[in-house]
């Protein structure tokens, strides 16, 4: 294959990045915003997927189902704050409990099948493979909204509650501020975008499959490891860059997995690449980090002075 | 404006590392008192001040602020009428947060917090303002993330944020005991300014017994979680470290020792 069926199918992967970037600004609300590791996500984003197929093709338009994905999101997060806030189960155990119901909720909203196809001549969907450029000016328009709802968000009162709690929770009580409320609202907003992603995700590719959420907790996570390594670059950084910059990381890392499909690589690797990209650009600011204030080299310098 | 009493409370009951840290410590503080609180490591002078903020509830006993029965409030509630320095710098301010993003969080305590900003331009002004009278150069640095101060000028911030909204009661516990004698005593000085220009209703626990003179007009000591002495008016004016001394042995009928750990002079 030569690099123009790569490069033709930029549009198409540059959409399926902003995507899962989309997804990641979910998962930068609770992991990055809130410090809570929330690993529900592997499960509302393919419930996203499954109430949007569900929907649409009980004949609702792509927006209601868009909505309702949203909603159905919004209530996976509830779970897991629930979990946490009340009955007190640490953090990636109710996000785990979650992420396992969610399995068998997500079959249930598929009527019990494991793969619902939603064809673009049948329905009007908000994006599909098909359509790239049209999908990739729809996507951009939806995540450039999601980004300036986010930055107006986080700038509220509420908003700075929710910083605050994530920074500093004894201090957010003693300023009188509902800890738990906080973290529930985290959750359900994070998990509520992640299932938007999710539906997007569906239409996109055309079918909703209930394995479409395996690994998306690490594809957030890379998008966000990605958007801050490369974006270490800026000096300055407000709010609305780092969100833009997780975006981007969610599109390189989109691309890079295009490369490694176009190489040839088994697709069923794909999960080990992603795991080893993780892996690495997590290691990687660390291991600078540690080569330039090491023993060894302490003990060097120290020789020559 | 504070009327705790009978305050209880043990850790871990039942367990071999049971610690009874209240045992029925009774505390009423007038308005505008000044209360200083000294007593030996594990005398359960945080453990007061934590009851009075609500961190767990109390086993018994009762607390009262301004005549508000605040003893079944969870802690954000009871916020509404405290203002808290802890002793660790990094306790009372949010780190990734920006000098004026914190105020404004203070500025809001017990307050409903809705979508309007989390700080206005009219608010930055005013904050500019009261950073200026601190003289610790913090003014130009609004938008500084706190986790750049240094812990004399968190601390610092952290006094002013208790106070930007006039507390009923300020719970200062060795807000000074992790800084250098120097910012340390800036520090004092800050605290005392505040307490003295809005009237605050405060306690403040300290290690030092020259401190807890010379500030306040209200002494407390505790011991194995009781307020062991009391004194006021004239009696604290005149005192010295010695009657101090003579008091705790009368009152604990121990004598001083350096194993008691009344601290530092
Ligand atoms: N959260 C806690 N859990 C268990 N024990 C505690 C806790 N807080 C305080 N204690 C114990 O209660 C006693 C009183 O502690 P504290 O009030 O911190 O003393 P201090 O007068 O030095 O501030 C100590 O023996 C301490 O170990
Ligand atoms: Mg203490």
């Amino acid at each position: 294959m030569g690099i123009e069926t790569l490069i033709i199918g930029m549009p198409g992967t540059f959409a399926q990045g902003i995507i899962y970037g989309i997804m990641a600004l979910g998962v930068f609300i609770t992991f990055k915003v809130l410090n809570f590791a929330d690993l529900s996500v592997d499960g509302s984003f393919a419930t996203g997927g499954a109430v949007a197929a569900i929907t649409i093709i009980s004949g609702k338009s792509w927006i209601y189902a868009m909505v309702l994905a949203f909603i159905a999101g919004a209530a996976a997060g509830l779970i897991t704050a629930v979990l946490h806030t009340v009955f007190g189960i640490p953090d990636i155990l109710s996000g785990i409990l979650t992420q396992l119901a969610l399995y068998s909720i997500n079959l249930r909203i598929a009527l019990n099948q494991p793969n619902t196809p939603i064809s673009v001549d049948k329905y009007n969907l908000a994006v599909s493979l098909r359509y790239k450029g049209y999908s990739l000016t729809m996507v951009v328009i939806m995540v450039l909204l999601i980004i300036a709802l986010m930055y107006w968000f986080f700038g509220t009162e509420v908003g700075s509650a929710l910083r605050a709690t994530g920074t500093n929770p004894a201090m957010s009580k003693a300023q009188g501020i509902n800890v738990n409320l906080m973290k529930s609202l985290g959750l359900v907003l994070s998990n509520a975008l992640v299932a938007f992603a999710g539906a997007l995700s569906a239409q996109f590719n055309g079918n909703a499959d209930v394995n479409m959420g395996r690994g998306a907790i690490v594809i957030g996570l890379a998008a966000i490891i990605i958007g801050e390594v490369i974006s270490n670059i800026f000096k300055n950084r407000n709010f609305a860059v780092t969100l833009i910059f997780v975006v981007c990381g969610g599109i390189l890392y989109y691309i890079f997995m295009a490369i490694v499909l176009w190489l040839k690589m088994p697709a069923n690797d794909m999960k080990l690449f992603t795991a080893i990209i993780v892996a690495l650009f997590l290691a990687v600011p660390y291991l600078k980090n540690q080569a330039n204030s090491s023993f060894r080299k302490a003990a060097k310098e120290g020789g020559k002075k | 404006m504070l009327n705790a009493f009978n305050l209880q409370k043990t850790f871990n009951p039942g367990t071999i590392n049971e610690k009874v840290a209240l045992a029925g410590a009774t505390l009423n503080l007038a308005e505008g008192e000044f209360c200083t609180v000294i007593g030996g490591n594990g005398a359960g002078k945080s453990t007061f001040l934590n009851a009075v903020a609500g961190v767990w509830p109390v086993d018994g006993g009762s607390i009262e602020i301004d005549g508000i029965d605040v003893t079944g409030l969870p802690e954000y509630k009871r916020a509404k009428y405290l203002g808290r320095v802890f002793q660790d710098p990094m306790t009372g301010t949010a780190a990734n947060m920006q000098i004026d993003e914190n105020m404004a969080l203070a500025a809001r305590r017990g307050k409903c917090r809705g979508l309007g900003w989390g700080v206005t331009k009219k608010e930055r002004a005013t904050y500019h303002e009261m950073l200026k009278e601190l003289d610790l150069g913090l003014e130009d640095r609004l938008t500084a993330k706190v986790g750049l101060l240094s812990g004399g000028q968190r601390q610092a911030l952290t006094l002013l944020m208790a106070t930007i909204q006039k507390p009923k009661l300020l719970l200062l516990d060795e807000h000074t005991a992790a800084l250098d004698p120097k910012t340390a005593s800036k520090v004092l000085d800050i605290t005392d300014m505040l307490i003295k220009e809005h009237g605050l209703t405060a306690m403040m626990v300290t290690h030092n017994m020259r401190d807890a003179i010379n500030y306040g007009n209200r002494l407390i000591m505790m011991n194995e979680g009781r307020v062991i002495l009391n004194i006021s008016g004239e009696e604290k004016k005149n005192l010295t470290i010695e009657d101090l001394l003579h008091k705790f042995e009368e009152v604990s009928g121990t004598e001083f020792t350096n194993d008691t750990e009344i601290l530092s002079k």
